[in-house]
């Protein structure tokens, strides 16, 4: 079978208006349907300018962007790629636009056409997703931070979108509020949805396909989480990273000669080796 | 989200009433229909009347009645403000006096008239919102006003705006809560003085609230160009507005009671 590739950034550079320095520099990055990418890199690093290429909110300056095979620069590119991909930013409380959680579910899919029976489906299925269909009929101001940002998710997958971009969607969030969305995540990656995580957080990366490091506005390192939690030429702590405590703790006993093998991904693997 | 506790004005309360399931473009004209008959009205026993009309349909909405008069709360001080002036300062028949000041019989007329009117307006209208999500407030007035949008009138843009305002109350009482926290915790004082030291203790609090509003404004313009929006064209609704038959019956029922109590209440003022 072949891959699919579903955005494209050839050579993409991009300056912010009235800004002389280059936030993005010759980015060439696929992304493949199906896949989990993560994009990591410290505070202005140039995340969340990519993140806004994925959906055309920016085009760039240099270079193209093609997202379903269509370039953003043209009008038409634009439009197809707000339906291509669906971006939930950090803040949950500043993208949710109604006052009752179901209408903001509704909110895209309203925006895109779709006719009212097949929004009432979608909107179902989004809330089931993310977990929410008790709170259907709940005012907004009243969920917590984790409900707030698994709304935001329920409000991008309403617009069935083939791609998901998380633009440090669980900054914000406490560890029970990203507990949830994680398990969401998985619940959609699962079930084929291609998704982009954006983040500085290297834990969050611990079940990725494929990581890329960005620093500076280029990629500097790209390849499997594991590899780059391996941390061989040292590179991380320069670009502002560092790895999660427990494959601190992991490469500490192999080091030492108490265990050996790669670090496992997650905790209750990691239990199981230490003790059979 | 203290604030909120005594903010009643501008939330919907589900019950899934047959008041709640009007189409709220019947009760957005029902309600300006009956704040008209509420400004005609002078006389004691039509404002009895308009009274025992509300209470019906906060019966119908099966809404507490404490929730509905709660409304009021904000403007009470008006209330209360608007009845004193007329009853100290009208000319008139003197009933008695305290020095100065007079009560007279055309003043307490004037009082109890100001309040009851007042206070039967907010209530109405707090009812409308108590009983309609602001999404389908905004849907209703965006239908009423789309004859004029042939004129260039946005109706679109506004019913947007006041979703979003309304959607956003909330969120600001709540910021200004936590900045006004911050300063407090900082040695601010904006409790103490007179009204001119207080409103200069706000400014610190102010300051901050603006610049927090134009971040959140301009976030929530990316995100909702990010879900696809592009004004009012090619939307489509997940509940579309449909005018049925009962929505009919019921501006109708609200349109005559309206009209008997302003005829009724053009007879007594000639008797």
């Amino acid at each position: 079978m072949t891959e699919k590739v579903i955005v494209s950034f050839e050579n993409v550079s991009y300056t912010y208006p009235g800004s002389g320095k280059f936030a993005l520099k010759g980015i060439n990055l696929e992304v493949i349907e199906g896949e989990w990418l993560a994009v990591l890199g410290a505070n202005g690093s140039g995340k969340s300018t990519l993140a806004r290429h994925f959906n055309a909110l920016l085009v760039p300056t240099q270079g193209a962007c093609l997202v379903g095979g269509s370039d953003t620069r043209t009008v038409e590119g634009q439009r197809f790629a707000r339906e291509m991909a669906a971006i939930v930013f950090q803040n949950p409380e500043n993208q949710i636009v109604a006052a009752i959680v179901e209408e903001d579910v509704a909110f895209g899919p309203e925006n895109l056409g779709v006719p009212p029976e097949e929004i009432k489906r979608r909107v179902e299925r989004a809330l089931k997703e993310t977990g929410l269909t008790d709170l259907a009929g709940k005012p907004t101001y009243a969920l917590s931070g984790g409900q707030k940002q698994r709304l935001a998710v329920a409000g991008a997958i309403a617009m069935q979108p083939p791609c998901l971009v998380l633009d440090e969607a669980t900054s914000m969030l406490d560890p029970s509020g990203r507990q949830e969305l994680q398990q969401v995540l998985w619940r959609l990656h699962s079930e084929g949805m291609t998704l982009v995580s954006i983040t500085h957080r290297m834990e969050e990366i611990l079940r990725c396909d494929r990581c890329v490091v960005l620093n500076g506005g280029s990629i500097v390192w790209e390849g499997s989480p594991l590899v780059l939690f391996r941390d061989e030429d040292q590179r991380l702590g320069q670009w502002g990273l560092e790895i999660p405590p427990l494959v601190a703790v992991w490469k500490g006993l192999v080091e030492s000669g108490i265990i050996s093998g790669e670090a496992p991904p997650v905790l209750e693997e990691m239990v199981s080796a230490l003790c059979p | 989200m203290r604030f909120l506790n005594h903010l009643t004005l501008g939330q919907y309360v589900p019950t899934g009433s047959v008041v709640h399931k009007t189409d709220p473009r019947a009760k957005i004209l029902a309600t300006l229909s009956i704040l008209t008959g509420v400004f005609l009205a002078d006389q004691w026993q039509v404002f009895a009347l308009w009274a025992a009309f509300l209470t019906i349909v906060v019966v119908m909405s099966r809404l507490p009645l404490s929730m509905v008069l709660r409304t009021a709360r904000p403007v009470i001080f008006l209330v209360v403000f608007t009845a004193v002036i007329h009853l100290l300062f009208s000319q008139g028949t003197p009933i008695f006096r305290f020095g100065i000041l007079k009560v007279t019989e055309e003043g307490l007329r004037m009082a109890f008239k100001m309040g009851s009117r007042l206070f039967l307006l907010v209530i109405f209208a707090g009812t409308l919102t108590l009983t309609t999500s602001p999404t389908e407030l905004a849907d209703g007035l965006e239908h009423l006003l789309s004859p004029l949008k042939p004129l260039g009138f946005p109706a679109h843009e506004m019913a947007m705006m006041m979703t979003i305002a309304i959607r956003f109350i909330p969120t600001l009482l709540d910021e200004t809560d936590r900045i006004m926290k911050a300063q407090l915790a900082r040695g601010a004082d904006l409790d103490s003085g007179g009204i001119i030291k207080r409103l200069r203790a706000f400014i610190p609090v102010l300051v901050p609230l603006f610049v927090i509003v134009f971040q959140r404004a301009e976030e929530l313009a990316i995100a909702m160009e990010s879900r696809n929006y592009k004004g009012g064209a090619g939307r489509t609704r997940m509940n579309p507005l449909v005018w049925r038959s009962r929505d009919s019956v019921a501006f109708l029922t609200v349109l005559v009671v309206t009209v008997f109590l302003v005829f009724l209440n053009s007879r007594m003022s000639l008797v």
